[in-house]
């Protein structure tokens, strides 16, 4: 009996999940096929990344997109252990960089679309999301503040480490985060997240101060 | 004229703004608000002029076939444009499809009048300081003959609601090098990008001001914006590839989220950011 209510519990969870798939994947991919015709024909002149490829999920966003961002534990686990095996760390174990540099990165939403500039490094854009040197007062809010961030973790080593982690690929502590794996997707180079990490853990940066 | 006006309005809420930093971002948020009250007055709103500008278009012989759009068939019949925007995007048998108002305006642009749908595609999003473009002029027209009306749209053929599906899963399918969804920006309430507040897409309350406030006159573009360029400029934010104007994709959002939005009162163009 108590199996059955178990079995019962657990198709209720189950159900919500199955009841939002009501069209094929075929058909979506059909859509997708007939609404962005030539995708290589986005490419900004002299590029060649593989734009039709930005349409389709890979495993983790599969995951992340069915179930809304709320994972179940095993898929959460799963998803925690490829993006912590995802993430490549400097050579000399060194995390942080120039936290001015940082700055820039942060405030710079630009690179990656059909219409920038080709060779022009990506930005990071962070102040779309979060408040981080609170001096700069236009910042979103769809991220938590980052502000004081290094004074809160007491600069430790280890809280750096998480720090350059996080950048790297957020879902290696947070399955299905919002944030951008800006590591493991290539939007980033290893010394631009080192100069993001900076800002947010050097003392000296107006972050912390 | 009014327009530079009220600019420097919101400049000045800018401006005072600098003094406080504590009381920054609200300085700036009243400035706004108080620069969207004073655009809240249909004669300062640019967007009029795209209306009048579209009526013209609408009823004028041209193209190949020499004829005016006034037998266009928006979903109520031929030459009905009352009412028409309130129940798009919807299935039309002629063509099979889902359509919104701008891909059925481009239908008819082609079908009745012999011009060529490339060509009004290629310009259908103006550039700054253009001042519009024909698709501009006419959505904003057949819009606003909707103004005062619900949002009503049907779900009755099967390809609605197939479309409404597909609108559902777009909204919430990650990809691309940022991971994005519409979700990763719409689907919390109260949230922010920058100073920029955004609407939370899967709540009805936001969802209706959102859908019945395109085709809109942004301010910072200087011209009035249709929903499928709102549609497709997040598409670009969101690191995706072009997406095809009038695609089956946008249709099948713009009606996934007109269906959310149903009951909000139809009052275009709006006025925003």
């Amino acid at each position: 009996m108590k199996k059955l209510i178990a079995a019962a519990a657990l198709v209720a969870l189950v159900v919500p999940a199955i009841a939002a798939d009501k069209v094929s994947p075929d058909v979506i991919k059909k859509v997708i096929a007939a609404s962005w015709k030539d995708p290589a024909g986005s490419n900004p002149k002299g590029a060649k990344p593989d734009w039709a490829a930005r349409l389709v999920p890979d495993e983790t966003l599969k995951v992340c997109s069915d179930t809304l961002n709320k994972p179940s534990k095993a898929q959460g686990d799963a998803i925690v252990k490829a993006a912590k095996a995802s993430i490549k760390y400097p050579a000399d174990g060194k995390f942080m960089g120039d936290w001015k540099k940082g700055e820039k990165i942060a405030q710079d939403g630009r690179g990656g679309r059909y219409n920038d500039k080709v060779g022009v490094p990506s930005g990071a854009n962070c102040y779309a999301c979060h408040q981080i040197d609170p001096a700069e007062l236009s910042f979103g809010t769809i991220g938590p503040s980052l502000a004081g961030y290094g004074k809160k973790h007491k600069f430790k080593a280890s809280e750096v480490k998480i720090a350059y982690e996080q950048i790297y690929n957020s879902h290696s502590a947070h399955p299905c985060s919002h944030m951008p794996r800006f590591g493991a997707n290539g939007v980033l180079t290893m010394d631009q997240i080192k100069d993001l990490v900076a800002l947010l853990m050097s003392p000296d940066s107006p972050v912390n101060k | 004229m009014k327009h530079r006006f009220c600019t420097a309005v919101l400049a000045t809420g800018l401006a005072i703004a600098v003094l406080a930093p504590a009381a920054q971002a609200d300085e700036t948020k009243k400035g706004i608000e108080r620069y969207r009250e004073m655009m809240a007055d249909p004669f300062a709103n640019p967007g009029t002029l795209y209306v009048d500008r579209g009526e013209e278009l609408w009823k004028k012989k041209r193209g190949p076939k020499n004829a005016s759009l006034e037998k266009c068939d928006l979903g109520l019949g031929p030459g009905v444009v009352k009412g028409a925007f309130a129940q798009l995007p919807r299935y039309f048998a002629d063509t099979g499809r889902v359509m919104t108002m701008e891909g059925r305006i481009l239908h008819c642009m082609v079908t009745l009048q012999g011009l060529d749908g490339k060509a009004i595609v290629k310009k259908a999003f103006s550039g700054r300081g253009v001042g519009g473009s024909e698709m501009e002029f006419l959505a904003s027209y057949v819009g606003a003959q909707s103004n005062g009306m619900k949002f009503a749209v049907k779900l009755d053929h099967p390809k609605e609601k197939e479309a409404f599906e597909v609108g559902k899963k777009l909204f919430y399918m990650r990809s691309g090098p940022f991971d994005y969804s519409c979700q990763s920006c719409h689907a919390e309430p109260g949230k922010r990008i920058r100073l920029q507040d955004l609407p939370d897409l899967t709540k009805p309350e936001d969802t209706r001001k959102t859908i019945v406030a395109w085709p809109a006159y942004r301010v910072s573009t200087e011209s009035v914006k249709t929903m499928e360029h709102r549609l497709a400029d997040c598409y670009r934010q969101m690191r995706m590839p072009r997406v095809g104007f009038a695609s089956d994709a946008v249709s099948a959002l713009n009606l996934y989220l007109a269906k959310l939005g149903e009951g909000g009162v139809i009052e275009v163009p709006a006025m925003k950011r």
